[in-house]
């Protein structure tokens, strides 16, 4: 793709003008890094509060076709392993879009917004997401894609004082609340959710607002903009799954280590057991566990095992690492694989080929780092 | 000092050579985690790779820039491969390298003319 015929977010000019560099990421012009660089990033984003541009990702509204939000929580739950229906007002979680043989197609954040849901999905698939959900549930729920907001993100220990500094109700949120919220007379929509393990929002803004409401931000004090290159390692020692790295198609949400997700209610001897794609072998792997799993890798050395690196277990291959590279916090390497269900227990002994080299590994509890969430 | 077009340098010190990479390759490379050196008293043939660097970006191989022994590796990046951003040109040097025929080094630029190529 040339450059010329990327897509650019709102902020992209502020990005230009904060030194970014600038790369293409799912058909847009992103900022990869900022001069601070992307180490400097990831521990600041840590210690202090990072603002992202998310913007690419898509936000997507299910407008009930009855006005009533259980009928687009019961439509969507034809289409997720995930319990919509007792997602109260007010509140958001994590789903997955699955397919008829059980693999996942995208994950996806859900809230309830009191008459219809608010949807945010992956950049890379946002289309198809889109096109999947008309052509299965678009009898019963109108589809609208937001495309007149752009999506911010302000992560870390700070991110309560400096959001709440422009919006004041910010601080009474508790992870996983979503509110709309003035900042004057502009209507942002809020989540106290994030992509970092850190505690923080996410907030959709209207474009025609997204720069001054960036730049508000960027004014708090210990906050700097932050690019792709430190998201990317703050959701990989958070332990969070990157779509099309660690789930696609062939992943089901068991061999994932996703199970977390699916409630009992969907589950067998639920009430609203099945009904959603693949639910069959979802069902079964829930009962009986999956033969492969996704788990946490740490290389007992220094050298990086990253996408790709397979995994041996003796002369036996028994696995392959989906994403990988030096965590900031944790400092040192650290890898997700997928490795063969027997290989999966925490503190199993394996090893990781690099340059053609076996080299020791752990498997390791994800996420590498605990989470900070208020709850 | 001379340069590579593929961002080294190299210093003459009595009858060794050594070698780093520019400022310039290592503000490309971003922050680097990790670099693996080959064993001392390993010959070793211009464009043989035997140098690899991790950044948080991505790995990047170095390739032995003229024929010769290598003598003498940094052990320092081995615990601290954050030097190669703080001090590329000195103290974060590669390797020392035995080169049986100097003249390999005439062909490589002079600092003007590496700095005229990454401009």
């Amino acid at each position: 793709m040339k450059m010329a015929d990327l897509l650019r977010t709102p902020l992209y000019d502020l990005h230009v003008a904060h030194g970014a560099k600038m790369v293409e990421f799912a058909g847009y012009d992103m900022p990869v890094q900022y001069p601070l660089g992307v180490m400097k990033e990831h521990l600041h984003t840590r210690s202090a509060a990072g603002l992202f541009d998310v913007s690419h990702m898509g936000q997507v509204i299910l407008k009930p076709k009855s006005g009533e939000v259980s009928d687009a929580a019961l439509a969507l739950e034809s289409l997720v392993p995930v319990s919509i229906l007792a997602l109260a007002e007010g509140r958001q979680r994590y789903a997955l879009f699955t397919n008829d043989e059980g693999g996942v197609l995208d994950d996806l954040m859900v809230a309830n917004r009191g008459d219809h849901l608010f949807l945010v999905v992956n950049a890379s698939m946002k289309h198809d997401d889109i096109a999947h959900m008309e052509r299965e549930i678009g009898d019963r729920c109108e589809v609208v894609p937001v495309t007149d907001r752009a999506l911010l993100a302000i992560q870390g220990p700070s991110a309560e004082a400096v959001l709440s500094s422009l919006v004041s109700q910010a601080a009474a949120m508790k992870f996983m609340d979503v509110a709309v919220l003035n900042w004057g007379d502009v209507e942002l929509w809020v989540s106290r959710s994030g992509y970092t393990g850190e505690d923080g929002y996410e907030i959709s803004v209207p474009n025609a607002s997204a720069v001054s409401f960036a730049e508000a931000l960027l004014k708090q004090v210990g906050v700097e903009p932050i690019g792709l290159g430190a998201r990317d390692s703050l959701r990989l020692e958070a332990g969070m799954c990157l779509y099309g790295s660690d789930i696609d198609t062939t992943t089901t949400p068991v061999e994932a280590a996703l199970e977390w997700a699916v409630q009992k209610v969907r589950r067998t001897g639920g009430a609203r057991e099945g009904g959603f794609p693949g639910a069959n072998r979802i069902l079964e792997e829930l009962e009986n566990g999956a033969s492969r799993r996704r788990v946490g890798i740490l290389p007992d050395g220094r050298a990086p095992m990253r996408a790709g690196t397979e995994i041996f277990d003796g002369d036996t291959h028994v696995g392959t690492v989906t994403s990988g590279g030096f965590g900031p916090t944790v400092e040192g390497p650290i890898s997700m694989a997928y490795v063969a269900a027997e290989c999966a227990e925490i503190g199993t002994k394996l090893d990781g080929e690099v340059r053609g080299k076996r080299q020791p590994v752990t498997v390791a509890e994800l996420p590498f780092r605990a989470p900070q969430y208020k709850r | 000092m001379k340069f590579t077009e593929d961002h080294e340098w190299l210093n003459v010190e009595g009858d060794l050579v050594v070698v780093g990479i520019t400022e310039h390759a290592s503000t490309q490379l971003g922050d680097v985690v990790f670099v693996e050196l080959p064993e001392p008293e390993t010959q070793v043939s211009k464009g043989d790779e035997i140098v690899v660097i991790e950044s948080v970006k991505a790995a990047s191989d170095i390739a032995a820039p003229v024929d010769g022994e290598i003598v003498e590796v940094n052990d320092a990046l081995a615990d601290n491969p954050g030097l190669v951003n703080e001090d590329a040109m000195g103290s974060a040097w590669f390797f020392k390298m035995k080169v049986e025929d100097m003249s390999q080094l005439d062909a490589f630029m002079s600092e003007d003319e590496y700095n005229d190529m990454v401009e």
